[in-house]
């Protein structure tokens, strides 16, 4: 299918887009890379009067690392973070779930922040800021916020961003902690069946699932013996509430939580 | 700050295939369209128009993208690569195709020019890619036809040629 018609805006500054955005809240959408409203547009199931394009305010396409955070701005493109020379020893575990992320064809348009406003339940991105407890720079005409991941989630495709802010920035704790990421989807690249992210927390564990609930999920494991790690991870496998759907069985979904979490969780203790 | 109203045509300058052209498009007209019907290069194939299947795939600024996933307008400025950009001549074949015809790469064509888009830009940017790289950028493209193997197997033929390590006779074949 064709999108609907719409206005087309291209933004050269951050505050022209805000400023259309004040004026026309829900009407207008945000596009950056448009990997992800694209096809919500093709399809129809959005249908805005107006499109802000960013991709061209160059003060929002920045990777810059300040105060133990590295800050990445909404028109920074998920394969320029991907070969950004300070991911490796900054962020670890992006770089190990970049590349799980979508494909070398939609990484080089889609954007790091537009992956993460569009809160799709299976997606890579919103799953890491979860897992590593970034924050998202929310701003309006009239003010600016910093909402941090589990604030920010509210449920499938839904956020607490209000219809006149945009993301300008989201940001994640440099550090260069023991990690690891897996998924399971039909093909590589596509969106994952699930997902989990798993990052050394003092002793223990912390366990980010994708894919299952209507939203990233992390929850904190101490370092427990094997008998006892499976049964927390059971517990939190239930918990997540896992639904039958066209791709995967809610108990298959359990089953996947249970076996690469536990996976995870050791690789990280070890 | 520009603003393009809907239901008009506007007007878009482009580089296509290494010349500069002028088109015209409605806002929520995609580059796949505005290739194939206000341009008039069908080469380009629109396969599911969400961007999962690849066939739509063209080179913009030197990166693989979905023309599906693209409006024309965004393209303004750009410098867009199709499919018709790859034969060195009208009765020509590129190294690329030369390697798909060779090893039998495609039947039906249909995802063909989108993989050769993928391939083309990749290979320029790594041309000592292996066969895990050239097939993960092939999981970005689907292929009903062939299993995928024949395709890995020109791609790396052509690899090899375009870093210099075979030499080939000059054929179309």
């Amino acid at each position: 299918m064709k999108p609907a018609a719409f206005d087309y805006v291209r933004a050269e500054h951050l505050d022209e887009a805000l400023d259309v955005l004040a004026s026309e809240g829900s009407d207008a959408r945000i596009i950056a890379g448009g990997q992800s409203l694209m096809p919500m547009l093709n399809m129809r199931l959005a249908k805005p009067k107006t499109l802000i394009d960013i991709m061209r305010v160059s003060e929002l396409a920045r990777i810059e690392r300040e105060a133990g955070m590295v800050m990445i701005g909404a028109a920074v493109r998920q394969a320029a973070l991907l070969e950004w020379p300070g991911l490796g020893e900054s962020l670890r575990l992006a770089a190990l779930a970049l590349p799980w992320t979508g494909h070398v064809q939609t990484r080089s348009r889609g954007t790091v922040c537009g992956s993460i406003a569009h809160a799709d339940p299976s997606a890579e991105l919103p799953l890491l800021l979860c897992a590593l407890d970034g924050d998202v720079h929310v701003r309006s005409a009239r003010r600016q916020r910093r909402v941090a991941a589990r604030d920010f989630f509210t449920g499938m495709m839904a956020t607490t961003r209000a219809d006149d802010e945009l993301i300008e920035a989201v940001s994640f704790p440099a550090d260069q902690k023991r990690c690891a990421f897996r998924e399971v989807a039909r093909r590589h690249g596509d969106f994952a069946i699930v997902a989990c992210a798993a990052v050394a927390n003092g002793d223990g564990v912390r366990l980010a699932v994708g894919g299952v609930a209507d939203m990233p999920v992390a929850r904190d494991f101490p370092r427990l013996e094997a008998s006892a790690l499976d049964d927390a991870l059971n517990a939190f496998a239930y918990e997540l509430d896992a639904r039958d759907d066209v791709h995967a069985t809610a108990r298959y979904r359990r089953d996947l939580v249970r076996v690469i979490g536990r996976d995870l969780v050791q690789e990280v203790l070890q | 700050m520009s603003r393009w109203q809907a239901n008009r045509r506007h007007v878009l300058r482009f580089n296509l295939n290494g010349q500069p052209r002028v088109g015209e498009a409605e806002p929520r007209m995609l580059l796949t369209d505005f290739l194939r019907h206000q341009i008039g290069m069908t080469g380009t194939h629109v396969g599911c128009e969400h961007g999962v299947c690849g066939a739509c795939t063209v080179d913009i600024d030197g990166n693989p993208a979905r023309a599906c996933l693209t409006l024309a307008l965004q393209v303004d400025g750009c410098n867009v690569r199709t499919v018709e950009s790859l034969a060195l001549a009208p009765d020509r074949l590129g190294i690329l195709q030369s390697a798909f015809k060779r090893n039998h790469a495609l039947q039906c064509g249909f995802c063909t020019a989108g993989i050769l888009m993928s391939l083309d830009g990749f290979l320029r940017k790594y041309p000592q890619a292996d066969e895990a790289a050239i097939r993960d950028l092939l999981t970005g493209h689907l292929c009903r036809c062939t299993g995928y193997t024949p395709i890995v197997r020109a791609a790396l033929e052509a690899a090899a040629e375009m870093s210099g390590a075979l030499s080939r006779e000059k054929s179309d074949a």
